[in-house]
């Protein structure tokens, strides 16, 4: 049994690929499967701080490969679920901590242990740190934003995603490419002012497998430390986990991609 | 600018502007992908020499890079403006 790579990643940073990571390992996790989540960014540790398990911190990824420590010393276990499990960055400055063999040592221990799923949570950039998150992965989710500058970057990781991984250099089967629309506004859409869901599904010749809305829930999951996913009140949050599923193969519409028709009340007093 | 203007101003929709640029350079960046990286530079130099003779602009000199197995084909194609024997001239080489 071998453990599923997923890599997120987007090329431009600031685009939410460490919210998407912690909120796609929570919902595999929900989903029964046991997840483990790879902060790549070394030197930027981040993702720990997303799930809420930054003082838990004891040895990290970087540990791991040079043998300084055990796969099993480095997880830490999530608070909210057992078969959830965080592998966080380390914080030195030397970016060739990482090796590729390092990297693929960790992946084979996790696939041992029986994981179900890891998610690599990729570095901005197309340098060492990022090439390595994709290089092994199965699927791959592209986090973009509907604005210019993410749209052409992420077209240009879809090109890397296509040529410079192990299946591609193999000649295997292609990685499974989920494009990821996150920080829509349906209101700025519908008057013009942003690209839709279609002008970024056409530029980039893929359907989308999600679409999370702009939405306040997301800063105030990050300030608490528990991935948006978990707030099942919010619009992302629900996104967020019709996106997990759509991933594990179930079928279902897209939602919160238009205006929000107005209630009577609404109308009357406004807002 | 009066204060009703500036109460009364609205951003511009600007969403097909950023589409139709993203459609070309997306475009023009996928037909050189894993190309070399010369190509950008040799576009330019090509562009003197063809200056020399014909007045174009670097708009009009296409560079495709395509890989086939086992080998690499490099295509070349100018648009002369009007009014100029052929409309479009083409060299290969593999």
């Amino acid at each position: 049994m071998t453990a599923e790579i997923i890599v997120v990643t987007s090329g431009k940073g600031g685009v939410g690929k460490t919210t998407t990571s912690a909120s796609l390992a929570t919902g595999l996790a929900m989903a029964g499967k046991k997840v483990a989540v790879i902060d790549f960014d070394v030197g930027l540790r981040n993702l720990d701080l997303i799930m809420g398990c930054e003082r838990r911190v004891v040895y990290d990824f970087v540990n791991v490969v040079h043998g300084e420590a055990t796969l099993k010393q480095s997880l830490i276990k999530d608070k909210r679920y057992d078969n959830l499990y965080v592998l966080a960055a380390s914080q030195t400055r030397d970016k060739d901590a990482l090796t590729m063999e390092g990297v693929e040592k960790v992946l084979d221990g996790l696939s041992e242990d029986g994981f179900d799923y890891v998610v690599c949570d990729s570095p901005a950039g197309i340098e060492k740190g990022a090439h390595l998150a994709m290089y092994f992965a199965d699927h791959a989710v592209v986090v973009v934003n509907p604005e210019v500058s993410s749209v052409r970057d992420s077209d240009r990781i879809l090109g890397l995603l296509a040529s410079k991984t192990r299946r591609a250099e193999k000649g295997e089967p292609p990685i499974t490419q989920h494009l990821l629309l996150t920080r829509y506004n349906p209101a700025r859409v519908a008057i013009g002012e942003m690209l839709s869901v279609k002008d970024v599904e056409e530029i980039l010749g893929i359907q989308v497998v999600g679409v999370i809305p702009e939405s306040e829930n997301v800063l105030t999951a990050s300030n608490n430390g528990i991935p948006v996913i978990v707030d099942a009140n919010s619009l992302a949050g629900q996104a967020y986990s019709d996106t997990v599923a759509r991933i594990l193969g179930e079928e279902r519409p897209l939602r919160f991609i238009d205006v929000p028709k107005k209630g009577f009340l609404q109308r009357v007093f406004g807002g | 600018m009066g204060i009703l203007d500036f109460l009364k101003r609205k951003p511009e929709a600007t969403a097909s502007v950023a589409r139709e640029r993203l459609r070309i350079i997306v475009a023009q960046e996928r037909s050189t992908r894993g190309a070399p990286d010369y190509l950008p530079m040799m576009r330019n130099e090509l562009l003197e020499v063809i200056k020399k003779y014909v007045h174009v602009d670097l708009d009009a000199i296409n560079i495709n890079f395509e890989r086939d197995s086992g080998h690499e084909i490099l295509e070349l194609s100018v648009t002369l403006p009007d009014g100029k024997q052929p409309a479009s001239s083409e060299a290969r080489s593999g």
